[in-house]
């Protein structure tokens, strides 16, 4: 195999590390909706939060995306 | 297709170059001035317009831009009053500084051709210039007691070594990631949207010439259309979103040498 092939693939299998982040990131939405439906009185004082919580696990994906980028340009 | 990434390069604006220079263990640089610089006064310009403008003026019952200025202030005002205690009003100045200066690049970013939060070095500065921020101010505050930082004392004594290496290996990972999150993110936004926009260009181009699809084309384009002012939209949300981010975080990282061992 060709090393510019292996490159591509191996940047397009970096990029499955979002998996990870998306379902941290739906799992965090999806007890939001879950907790915030039980007492929508509370809901509003942790959106701060929600968000904070749902950047950390973005984050990660986003590394994936980053490591795809480094060795595409490696 | 145009080349997606093609809109992140940085290159002097004609007619602004001023020649090269040699610098000492860099070797010789352009001097001019670069899309980047552009984006970046202008981001700051307006930060600064708009909050001279907001508080230039100001009334005990605000009219509709105090009030727009006021919710941004008063939001960043909650975040460190509630995370920081009764001595967030000190770090208020920086945070806030943070946070309107990215929201101002993020969302420039969505009018004009360049994005400067989507280059790796804008976003390491903030990040390095917010941990060393908080190294500072910690061994100012506590002195050789910051580096309790890793010895957590809630944790039981076998594991503390242990749970101690995490803790230091978390804080140096800090400055990386909340400088690749806001890059990521920017880079990751604008990379989709112009491969969308792409995907329109091309497609109709295609079904106009009567090559390969044909009129098939027509309905993919139309769907990319679509696809694309949903990413518009949403990349306005990613840019405060990810402003506001960065101000919690820097927050949250304050917070834990401000208020060190006082365990909340």
């Amino acid at each position: 195999m060709e090393a510019e092939a292996a490159k591509y693939i191996g940047a397009g299998l970096a990029t499955l590390g979002m998996i990870g982040s998306a379902i941290g990131v739906g799992n965090i939405f999806a007890n939001f909706l879950n907790g915030a439906l039980r007492n929508p009185s509370a809901a509003g004082s942790q959106v701060g939060n929600l968000f904070v919580g749902a950047a950390l696990a973005e984050a990660l994906g986003i590394l994936a995306f980053v490591l795809g980028i480094l060795i595409l340009n490696a | 297709m145009a080349d997606p990434i093609e809109q992140f390069e940085v290159h002097p604006i004609p007619g602004l170059e001023f020649g090269e220079v040699a610098v000492p263990f860099l070797g010789v640089q352009q001097i001019a001035v670069t899309n980047s610089h552009v984006a970046m006064t202008i981001a700051f310009a307006l930060v600064v317009l708009f909050l001279t403008a907001v508080t230039s003026g100001a009334k005990v019952v605000p009219g509709r831009l105090q009030s727009a200025g006021e919710t941004l202030f008063s939001m960043i005002d909650g975040v460190t009053d509630s995370i920081i205690g009764h001595e967030g009003r000190k770090y208020f100045p920086f945070v806030f500084t943070l946070f309107t200066l990215i929201l101002g690049m993020n969302i420039l970013g969505m009018f004009l051709t360049f994005t400067a939060t989507s280059q790796l070095a804008v976003t390491i500065t903030f990040a390095v210039l917010t941990i060393l921020l908080v190294i500072g101010i910690g061994i100012l505050k506590h002195g050789l007691g910051f580096f309790l930082l890793f010895w957590p004392s809630s944790a039981p004594l076998v594991l503390r070594p242990v749970v101690g290496a995490i803790e230091f290996l978390s804080f140096l990972l800090r400055p990386v990631t909340l400088a690749l999150r806001l890059f990521g993110n920017m880079l990751g936004g604008h990379v989709a949207l112009k491969i969308f926009a792409g995907f329109v260009v091309s497609l109709g181009a295609m079904a106009f010439a009567g090559e390969g699809l044909g009129l098939w084309a027509l309905p993919i384009a139309a769907l990319s259309m679509t696809m694309v002012v949903a990413l518009t939209a949403l990349e306005f949300l990613v840019a405060f979103l990810q402003a506001f981010v960065f101000a919690v975080l820097a927050t949250i990282y304050l917070n834990d040498v401000v208020n060190l061992g006082h365990g909340h």
